[in-house]
Parts: C-alpha cells; structure tokens; sequence
C-alpha cells in the first residue's frame, strides 16, 4: 500500500490562513490503513483546526468528509455537490488523491495535509516499512524475494558495497543490508546462481515520468 | 618519465601506490608538495573522487597535475555522482589527458558526506563501470555506438577482505575480475593472518591484489574505526600497541606499525603489493617505506 505521514499542523494551517469555509476530506484505502488520512486522521485535524481558528477569534467553518478513494473518479460521485462550497479542500489522501481532486475540481483551491512517503507493508501495530520504489522492471525473482532497488538505498544490482557492516548498512546502522539478505536468502534456497552472473545496467527509459497503462482489453476505447 | 602502472604491475615484485586526498578549496599548495615528495618513491598516486561524499576538487583535474609534475596517477571513479554518460565522458576526457589508470568504485553514500541534501546518483555500480571501462577499449560507447578512437586503461577495483559476512563480498570480488579488473586494491588490513587466509582464496584469480594500509595516528583512531568503519578491523594487540606508546609518539609508533606490516608483506610475498592512504599525512609516507625497509 502507499504509505503517506501528516504534515506539521503549522504547515498545513499556513496553507488554509485566511479561509471561512475548510473541507477536510479523507482517504479510505491505503492512507486510511497507515493511520494518516483516514476518517478518525480527518476528525483530528479538524477539531485541531477549529481549535486553532477559535483561538483567534476566527469565524471559519471546517467540516469533514472521507470518501473511499481520492484516487479514482467514481468515489467522488458523493461529494461532487459538496466540494464545490469551499474556499479550500484540505486533502489527506496520497499525492496521487490529492492531484485527482484537484484535476476533478479544477476551480476549487485543494492542498495537500500530507507528505506521500512510499509503498510498503505493515510490519507490525503502526510500523510501516518501505518495500517497492514501482522502478517499473521487477528483479524479485533473482533476488530471492528481496527488492535491491529498494532495500540498498543505492539501489546496487551487482552485489554489496563495501559499507556493509555486519549485515547492516553503511547509511543507518538500524538498516539491513539488502545484499546481506538477499545472499543469505538465496544461500538457504540454494540459488546462489542467480546473483552470481554480472546484472546489466538498469534501462531507466521504464522510469521516465509520468508512466501511463492502458489496459489492453481498453486499448480502442483510449484510441477512440 | 614515470613507468606505465600496467607496467610496474607486471614487472615488479612488489608494488606500492599512494592516495592523495585533493583538497576541499583551490590552495592547491600542500597537495602539489605532496605530489612532489611521492612521485618518485610510489610506483603510482591514486587520487580519491570526492571521498567519503565529501566534495573536494575533482580526481581527474589532480590527475592532470601529477601527470604534469612526472608522476603516475590513478583516477578514482565513483557512480556516485555521475551517470552513465558522465562517467563515460570523463574517461575519456582522462585518456587524452594521458590518464590511463582507473580505479572503479561504487563511491560512498551522499548523506555520510558533506552535501546530505544532494541527489545520489548511482547509475551504475563498480562492476558495471569495470564494464564499461572495457567496453569503450573495444571502440563503443555503453550504448553500442562507434568511438572515433578507442582508449586503452588499467582497471582496478577495491575489496575488503574483513567484511563479515566474507561471502558477498567475494561474490562482488568475482564480478569485478569477470568485468575486467586487473588489480584489486583492499579496504585497510590490519590482522595479517585474516588477510592471509583472503589472499590463499584470491590467488586462484588472474588479478593482482594491493593491501590497503592506514597509518594509525592513535589508539583512539584505531577504536574509532573498527566502532564506526565499515570492514576495517584493527586487531587489539595493536590497539594495546599503540596505547602503549609515550605520549606524543604514538605516530611514530603508528608508521612503525604500517613499516613492519608492509615489510612483512613484502619479505613473505603474502600480497602483489600495498596502498598507503595516509590519510592528510601524506608526507609521512617516506617515512613508512623506509620503516618498511623500502
């Protein structure tokens, strides 16, 4: 899942100063799993802005909404009548949310109420670690299920560098070293052979942004 | 005029080369004395890129001047901040410059450096520029496009022998000779019966290997590195050793140390030769060849 943090609250208040009319509008889906953007994230920042504003003496409504996806355009089918009676939507959906509303209500001032980090799982209760940089060319299945792209933050496809301190990484002592693990990984599957041989250069044409897929079974509709 | 490094590699017994450190700043006075003090007592000076991300004049530029001043440099190349195209640019630039020694790294991080908000780049990695370094000798780019005129280098790549654990880095090691590497020079060694153990392993390979030597300034410095740098392991019989020296001779006893190990290397024929990185004592290294009885 996509992974996001909140902003700093003065952040997010420095982009909302001067407005009467506030919609916090949530994520429901990945946002909403990693405790940043869901509906009880949505009910926090806005209560926190009430608060802030009143504090001032400020006369601004801030009302709340979180609709079960920002990231695909039928969820907003509920709210199309709404957001359109704000000075300012406060999105906290991922970059891609965020951009999705803003192209939807392109009259509507929409910012953002979070910092979009990465796609990764949940390692436990409120931990969340970064596996897939989506670099559009998987290598998991030479790598023993273990992404160097990744996990080795120069991305090394050839092996480990020399930072490698016992099995951890020279950029954070906390981190495993991607090769260390991969290593041993496939040490244990006996499938060493996969690494050995040297891995080309990466084609970083797949990478060149913005990436766009249709699927084929709605190619012609695209063309038409 | 200075032997070629291919040259002295295959010729001599016992090889030896030097890091100069260029320096951060255009006072280029201290290093160019360095330049002047070594060229002649080191078969080659091998300029860092940017060490520990740390941004300094350029190794290529250095280069140009050891050449100038009769000596033989080594270019260090990192993929940390240059692509593919960069990378291939600046060998090229350093083959007509008459630079022709390479050695290939993958480089440091940027954040352990000095510029922590710079963009990493890491196109490529040490085993792909040894690649690619050997690519251009066949007269193409890394794209496959035709050269007008293709360079000719000596290639190197580095290897730590005190990595734990030992068997991904030997795996990277074998890459390195498979892309082309003729001399491996190593990470710091410290315990001679650990690198011993390494060298019966990489004598099966057709590559010349230079232990990697760092002066030890103090037992504190020794302490710091095997607490802080990755696959360096200093031994604490030396520690004791050096702990043991009377206060403001513990130099002394640190190039004692670095003259007895590079004898020692040198009298049992252990390794094909050493790398001294002084490390901004670079004038001290006579002092450490002849301690070394050299």
């Amino acid at each position: 899942m996509i992974v996001g943090t909140r902003k700093p609250f003065e952040e997010i208040k420095s982009y909302v100063n001067g407005c009467e009319k506030i919609l916090v509008m949530g994520c429901g889906t990945c946002v909403s799993v990693c405790m940043a953007g869901g509906e009880k994230e949505v009910q926090l920042l806005a209560s926190q802005l009430r608060m802030a504003f009143e504090k001032e003496g400020k006369k601004v409504q801030v009302d709340e909404e979180t609709i079960q996806r920002q990231c695909d355009r039928e969820y907003f089918e509920t709210v199309k009548e709404k957001i359109p009676q704000y000075d300012v939507v406060i999105s906290m959906a991922c970059g891609a949310g965020v951009q999705m509303t803003a192209e939807l209500f392109e009259d509507r001032v929409i910012v953002p109420a979070l910092n979009t980090t990465f796609i990764g799982v949940a390692e436990g209760e409120g931990v969340w670690s970064e596996k897939c940089r989506a670099c559009a060319n998987c290598l998991l299945a030479e790598t023993g299920g273990i992404c160097p792209i990744t996990i080795c933050p120069k991305g090394l496809v050839n092996g480990p560098c020399g930072g490698t301190n016992h099995g951890k990484c020279e950029v954070d002592k906390d981190k495993d070293c991607a090769w260390t693990l991969i290593y041993q990984r496939l040490k244990t599957q006996g499938r060493l052979d996969a690494i050995r041989e040297i891995h080309p250069a990466k084609d970083y044409r797949v990478q060149t942004t913005p990436s766009k897929i249709v699927h084929r079974a709605y190619e012609e509709k695209e063309e038409a | 005029m200075p032997v070629p490094f291919r040259e002295s590699l295959k010729t001599k017994e016992f090889v030896v080369t030097a890091e100069i450190g260029p320096p951060k700043g255009v006072d280029i006075e201290e290093m160019l004395h360095h330049i002047d003090l070594l060229k002649d007592k080191v078969d080659a000076l091998n300029v860092t890129d940017n060490q520990s991300s740390v941004m300094r004049i350029g190794s290529l530029p250095v280069c140009k001047l050891i050449k100038e001043a009769g000596g033989e440099p080594i270019l260090q190349m990192t993929c940390r901040d240059r692509n593919r195209l960069a990378l291939q640019s600046d060998l090229l630039g350093a083959y007509v410059l008459g630079i022709d020694n390479v050695l290939c790294l993958t480089g440091d991080y940027i954040t352990v450096g000095d510029h922590r908000e710079a963009k990493p780049v890491f196109d490529l990695d040490s085993v792909l520029l040894l690649k690619l370094v050997r690519q251009l000798e066949e007269g193409r780019d890394f794209a496959g496009n035709e050269l007008k005129g293709a360079p000719k280098f000596c290639a190197g790549a580095i290897v730590t022998p005190e990595a734990d654990p030992i068997e991904p880095q030997l795996m990277k090691f074998e890459k390195k000779i498979k892309a082309g590497a003729e001399f491996i020079q190593t990470q710091a060694i410290y315990d001679l019966d650990n690198f011993k153990k390494f060298m019966e392993y990489a004598r099966k390979f057709e590559v010349k290997i230079l232990a990697g030597i760092v002066l030890l300034a103090s037992a504190g410095m020794a302490r710091f590195m095997n607490a802080n740098v990755p696959g360096i392991f200093v031994p604490q019989e030396l520690i004791d050793e050096m702990a043991s020296a009377p206060k403001g001779k513990a130099l002394e006893k640190g190039i004692e140390i670095a003259g007895r190990m590079i004898r020692q290397l040198r009298e049992e024929k252990i390794c094909d030769g050493v790398h001294i990185m002084a490390i901004g004592r670079e004038h001290l290294v006579p002092e450490i060849l002849s301690a070394a009885g050299m």
